[in-house]
């Protein structure tokens, strides 16, 4: 079943975030709402390598999926991005960089101008990044987009899960440049806010970045690491995480160990996804639309 | 007979002194918890797990962590109560605490340490 993005339920409002969720994207015939001016797609934790059929028997395809799902878009979006942990972990560096030439190879088949990787723990930690950076360039960098500033921020290249005093000073000084209205979205990987430390989940300076970040009336936060969908506000910041292409993790502290979902026979690629991101610059509102993984 | 009372006195405040002394040392040896009263736990760290990975103590007692690790660095995080220490190979860090609540809380690696680091982790228990 299709169902148009217009039909989608308009689920909350949260941060000048409207959200969404549906099986298909921007089918033909669809409508762009006449106040967005460009929408972009946020893949995630895509962990090429990962090997365990009772969580996910499809490993090996599900990105595939995904991005044969994003090349059928009718209308194509700006950009993606890709927020870290694109890979699973290995000690072996030959096998890491095995496992990236394999990501790269998929990724390689979207069919978009512009896309932008970010690393997660997965890819960086074990190296601070070495290997990461020999594929994908560098751990944290900036672009603009038709009047939004992206900020991509590294939170995973140190193993302790810091941003670091010298990148906060990078940021410290791209900040000092922008009007304090500008649309500022950041894109990384950890949450960027004690979501559950005793998961792992946050960043441990975090802290420091949303103070430099807080005299910004807008901006917005899409981060991964957590897999599945969540939405936070710290201030007048929304934070957003997104699911997962591998498997869905549980919902902080709901079960005594952080343990991936099993795979779900009767539903598959249950609780896998990706999203859309329509982005209404003059307001700095953005509308998300979840997007599941449709079998073979 | 003011040689008599000089002794006297000297007596009277040597027995002062004394007592005085012998009070100091019983309300210090009374307030200061002894040794045994802290409760030192041995914790071994490697990939991917703690030894012992459940630890019970109780509420109100102090407690001394010795962590150590067998083969690369990890990190020790009870964010309950907002303790965390990096644990390098051949050193012992101890970490120092009085629990003040009671429950079951998670402790866990918080530097990652490769592919199964998401599952180490261990238990405190507190009780009363």
């Amino acid at each position: 079943m299709e169902i148009d993005r217009r039909d989608f339920m308009k689920l909350a409002g949260l941060g000048g975030i409207v959200f969404a969720s549906g099986l298909a994207g921007r089918i033909a015939g669809a409508t762009r709402p006449k106040q967005e001016e460009f929408y972009f797609v946020q893949l995630s934790d895509t962990h090429i390598g990962f090997d365990g059929p009772k969580v996910n028997p499809d490993a090996r395809g599900t990105l595939k999926k995904a991005v044969a799902a994003v090349n059928s878009l009718d209308q194509k979006p700006d950009f993606i991005v890709f927020t870290g942990d694109l890979t699973h972990t290995t000690d072996d560096v030959k096998e890491r960089r095995g496992r990236m030439a394999q990501f790269q190879d998929i990724a390689g088949q979207l069919n978009v101008t512009t896309v932008h990787y970010m690393a997660g723990e997965h890819d960086a930690a074990l190296d601070r990044g070495d290997a990461y950076q020999e594929f994908f360039g560098k751990l944290n960098y900036t672009f603009d987009h038709k009047g939004v500033h992206f900020i991509v921020l590294d939170n995973v290249s140190d193993p302790g899960a810091i941003v670091g005093e010298a990148q906060l000073k990078w940021l410290q000084s791209d900040l000092k440049r922008l009007k304090r209205d500008a649309p500022i979205v950041v894109l990384t990987h950890r949450p960027l806010f004690d979501l559950y430390p005793q998961w792992d989940w946050a960043t441990a300076d975090a802290r420091s970045v949303i103070d430099s970040l807080m005299p910004y009336r807008n901006v917005t936060v899409f981060y991964g690491h957590i897999h599945q969908e969540h939405h936070y506000m710290t201030g007048h910041i929304a934070h957003h995480a997104a699911k997962s292409l591998m498997f869905p993790l549980p919902a902080p502290g709901s079960v005594p160990k952080r343990a991936p979902i099993p795979w779900d026979a009767a539903s598959p690629y249950k609780g896998l996804g990706y999203r859309e991101i329509g982005a209404e610059v003059k307001n700095a509102r953005y509308e998300i639309s979840e997007l599941a993984i449709q079998g073979a | 007979m003011v040689a008599e009372e000089n002794v006297m006195k000297r007596t009277m405040i040597l027995m002062l002194v004394m007592t005085t002394a012998f009070g100091v040392l019983a309300y210090t040896t009374y307030s200061r918890p002894p040794a045994d009263d802290v409760k030192v736990i041995k914790i071994t760290a490697k990939k991917f797990d703690f030894t012992p990975s459940e630890l019970t103590v109780k509420k109100g007692v102090p407690v001394v962590l010795e962590l150590t690790s067998t083969d690369r660095v990890h990190g020790f995080s009870l964010p309950d109560f907002k303790l965390t220490a990096r644990i390098e190979p051949g050193k012992v860090t101890r970490v120092t605490f009085t629990p003040d609540r009671t429950g079951e809380f998670t402790f866990s690696c918080n530097i990652f340490c490769g592919s199964g680091h998401e599952d180490m982790a261990g238990r405190l228990i507190v009780t009363d």
